[in-house]
């Protein structure tokens, strides 16, 4: 099986998989981060989310064989301490029901404040509407951003 | 302050041991405690514990750990419950852990998640467990100082005598506390002294999920695991035939390939499941099994018959129009008012099936041996998984074990266990333990769907205008969504409600709020169409309605409390400020009563050349007294945009027993740029005993917004989802 290595969260991790295993998998089984999410496997809901080169993309979507060079980020690795301002304003807004797809938004969430420090809440809407939640915790995911772009 | 006789089951006070190590009660600490404040780190974690009965145990420095008794689906549970306990147990919220209980119904009786039903019907048993262990630990108190437990004063987990302001921790009390024999009788407290209840609590497990901690059943692990995936047949009305194994077997990283048969023995509730014969691939990762399931070749015979949708449809028209139905209910003769009415206003409404589509995907964790059973993962009823797990695999029950993982959504679907019993005989078979997971085409395609619906109203108004005669009959692929005793029952003299319940090979549960999900939409509907041939704001129709419920009641099994549904009503006249003109805003109402609690909303849509924005929602909601505003806002907040995305977007069809929509690029749910940007939420206050919360919102919002696009639009909207069966382009945002 071919080697790899792949920067994920600032470590180098070498692994024996095959070329076109999607990093959420490479993440999930072989590295146990497990806060990235499988949701649909095909890029339509955003619960994989992750950064690279701090652009917000889907884990499921893209093969380790593609990685190269690219500085992953995931949910983990966001902050040290969980103390990133989209997460501390999700907490201030208590965003999450079953919490599942919250990882995805908010790695969404951050690469977008990135982009585009002072959003209107039209802009969020339409930079987070990869990200499903069945939940239904859209309105308060809109508010907590505006938070976060305050507080960044 | 209220003396009730403790009624907390007795096996709930079963001592393990007066003082025994932590971890003591349950082993499973992979769900490690979660501390409601953020300093859940900067807790010290007591030497030892003393359990005082099943909800809590406390650290001889007084940290209390508190057991959350039902599985969390993100209806907020694991915070609502234990925050009730705290509460009578007069205890610091920041210095509570709240951890997962096991599976014990001896112990923590209804552990389920279904039917809004986890506080309303723990509410005393909670209230009573906080309040005798208070009790006991001031009797431990007043035993040590010599004094009257009478001279005793709780706060924040202390004590304090009352003659001489000697203070005492319940840590230091909480070894005697624990042997002290449970008292026969305790006070609750009075709701005006409530200091948690009803204010703004932090989900437990927020700084868990923000930083991507492991709590779902798809993160679960175990040294040795396998992972294994099925593989069910393509359509409904299908089943297995063959398949090869051979070019499965040598793909890398892959175990084993056969089949499993699920089919219960004996019939159980929870077993809808159209596919219990799958065949199953197990292998070491889980992206080399999904090859393997990719590659794998299946044949598949028909066993019954394949149904589309365009037969659901007309299966569903004839039944309407052709079925006698069962008449649920009948006051006077409405046929007959019918005919000698002024006008008769009658409108037919219909829904499609729909999947859950929770975002985490079945899946469960089992390891069984010979002789028992463990069982971990995303379960609504563990109860049932246990039970149907221990007839399947022929264990003892006791040898069973379901242990309870964080829930990435449920709406009804977890309700039915298939997954795990899977997950069972998977293991069985291969003797290791194994983590079981659906992809999202598995997830979607496999059944366990939302019935179809469809109902026709009829209403008749005499000269005056006045509603004389009211029938509905309602047809349902494979139950009728009609309620025949809920409103409008009792408040027209002539009334009629009739059913028609269909066949389907299509596995159907129960999805968020069953049956009111699409009724209330429907009734609410054409209530607004008849409050407008009547000439009468639809406010105050309802509330005339609602006025003959209360000085005349047609009948006696009426129910619902007229008094409370409108006042919910008149709650959201007043805070949408209903009446008042406002320039470009064109607002439609709806309310409904279910699971207990009663919701009315007002939704402000704007007209912008042909494009419709909903504004904003606006919801008032009499659930008795609210646990935690904040998770009760969350809830209702989600409710609304869960239920206008499925009435807008959703559904799921069928073309020769096969589901057309097998992930999300094909089968539509609500996005970001189409939910409310502004949901406002007002309770009424009235200190009755706390209802459901999780599913009461949905149901009357896609009335509330059809009412809305009506009043922009002028077309009415029967049939769902809105965007499609109208074949329009409704642009929401």
């Amino acid at each position: 099986m071919p080697s790899f290595t792949i920067t994920v969260n600032g470590e180098k991790h070498q692994l024996d998989v095959e070329p076109d295993t999607p990093v959420l998998w490479v993440l999930r089984d072989h590295l146990k981060l497990v806060g990235t999410k499988f949701g649909c496997g095909i890029a339509q809901c955003g619960a994989c989310t992750i950064h690279a080169n701090g652009n917000a993309i889907r884990s499921c979507s893209l093969p380790v064989s593609a990685v190269g060079d690219l500085e992953l980020t995931t949910i983990e690795g966001l902050s040290e301490t969980g103390d990133h301002p989209v997460q501390k304003a999700w907490l201030e807004h208590d965003v999450p029901q079953c919490g599942y797809c919250q990882a995805g938004q908010m790695m969404t969430a951050a690469a977008f404040l990135e982009r585009n420090p002072d959003p209107t809440s039209e802009e969020i809407a339409i930079a987070m509407n990869g990200n499903l939640c069945r939940c239904g915790t859209y309105t308060r995911i809109n508010k907590a951003i505006q938070t976060a772009a305050k507080n960044s | 302050m209220t003396r009730v006789k403790t009624e907390i089951n007795r096996r709930s006070f079963l001592k393990v041991s007066a003082a025994g190590g932590a971890g003591m009660m349950i082993g499973f600490s992979w769900l490690a405690a979660c501390s409601p404040g953020k300093v859940a780190e900067q807790l010290t974690i007591p030497e030892e514990w003393f359990d005082i009965n099943a909800f809590i145990k406390i650290g001889e420095n007084g940290v209390v750990t508190i057991f959350s008794p039902n599985p969390e689906i993100g209806q907020n549970v694991k915070t609502s419950m234990p925050l009730i306990v705290a509460e009578e147990l007069d205890v610091d919220w920041e210095n509570v852990i709240v951890e997962q209980a096991g599976l014990d119904t001896g112990k923590y009786t209804r552990q389920r998640a279904g039917g809004s039903q986890s506080i309303r019907q723990s509410w005393q048993i909670l209230r009573m467990a906080g309040a005798t262990a208070r009790r006991m630990l001031m009797e431990a108190a007043a035993k040590r100082w010599q004094v009257a437990v009478s001279d005793l004063i709780t706060d924040k987990g202390q004590i304090k005598n009352k003659l001489n302001d000697e203070v005492i921790s319940y840590g230091e009390v909480a070894l005697e506390a624990a042997s002290v024999a449970v008292p026969e009788e305790v006070e609750l407290k009075d709701p005006k002294d409530f200091k948690l209840i009803g204010g703004r609590i932090k989900n437990v497990d927020g700084q868990k999920i923000v930083t991507g901690r492991p709590l779902f059943g798809l993160d679960y692990e175990r040294e040795g695991m396998q992972i294994a995936m099925v593989v069910h047949p393509p359509a409904f009305g299908m089943k297995l035939a063959s398949f090869e194994t051979d070019a499965i077997k040598t793909m890398p990283g892959i175990n084993d390939v056969f089949t499993i048969d699920a089919t219960p023995k004996e019939k159980h509730w929870s077993m809808v499941n159209a596919f219990p014969e799958l065949v199953v691939i197990t292998g070491q990762s889980t992206w080399q099994v999904m090859k393997a399931k990719k590659a794998l070749q299946v044949k598949w015979q028909n066993e019954t018959p394949l149904e589309s949708s365009q037969d659901h449809e007309e299966l569903l028209i004839d039944a309407l129009e052709n079925k006698k139905g069962n008449v649920r209910r009948q006051d006077g003769d409405p046929d007959q008012v019918a005919m000698t009415a002024d006008r008769v206003i009658e409108k037919t409404y219909s829904a499609p099936f729909l999947a859950h589509n929770t975002l985490e995907p079945m899946n469960f964790f089992a390891h069984v041996t010979e002789e028992k059973a463990e069982l971990v993962g995303p379960i609504q009823t563990p109860d049932a998984l246990q039970e149907a797990a221990a007839a399947l695999l022929e264990l003892p029950i006791e040898k069973v074990t379901v242990d309870m993982t964080r829930m990435g959504g449920g709406f009804g679907r977890r309700l039915y266990g298939n997954f795990g019993l899977e997950a069972a005989l998977i293991s069985k078979k291969i003797n290791a333990p194994v983590k079981m997971i659906y992809t999202r085409e598995d997830d979607m395609t496999q059944g366990t769907y939302r019935p179809a619906y469809r109902v026709t109203y009829r209403a008749s108004l005499d000269q005056d205008k006045k509603l004389v005669g009211f029938q509905v009959k309602g047809a349902g692929i494979p139950s009728s969504p009609v309620f025949p005793n809920r409103f409008p029952a009792g408040t027209v003299a002539d009334y009629k409600a009739e059913t028609v319940n269909l066949k389907t090979n299509v596995s159907t549960g129960a999805w968020r709020a069953p049956r009111s999900n699409f009724i209330a939409g429907a009734e609410q509907s054409f209530l607004d169409e008849v409050a407008e041939a009547a000439g009468k704001d639809p406010i105050e129709f309802r509330l005339e309605l609602f006025e003959r419920a209360i000085s005349n009641p047609v009948g006696e099994n009426n129910r619902y409390d007229p008094e409370r549904y409108g006042g919910v009503l008149k709650l959201i006249k007043e805070k949408a400020g209903w009446g008042k003109e406002k320039p470009g805003v064109h607002r439609g109402v709806s309310a409904y009563f279910c699971h207990n609690s009663y919701v009315a909303q007002v939704v402000d849509v704007a007209k912008e050349e042909d494009e419709l924005t909903i504004k904003k929602v606006w919801c008032a909601v009499d659930c008795g007294i609210v646990v935690n505003k904040e998770g009760a806002i969350n809830q209702i907040e989600g409710g609304i945009i869960d239920g206008i995305g499925h009435a807008m977007y959703s559904r799921m069809t069928f073309d020769k027993g096969v589901p057309l929509q097998s992930n999300f690029d094909k089968y539509k749910l609500i996005r970001h740029t189409e939910a409310p940007l502004e949901i406002a939420v007002f309770f009424v206050e009235n200190g009755i005993d706390p209802t459901g919360l999780g599913e009461p919102s949905l149901p009357p919002v896609s009335a509330a917004v059809a009412n809305a696009m009506y009043q922009a639009t002028g077309k009415r909207w029967y049939h769902q989802p809105f965007t499609i069966a109208n074949q329009e382009e409704i642009v929401l945002g």
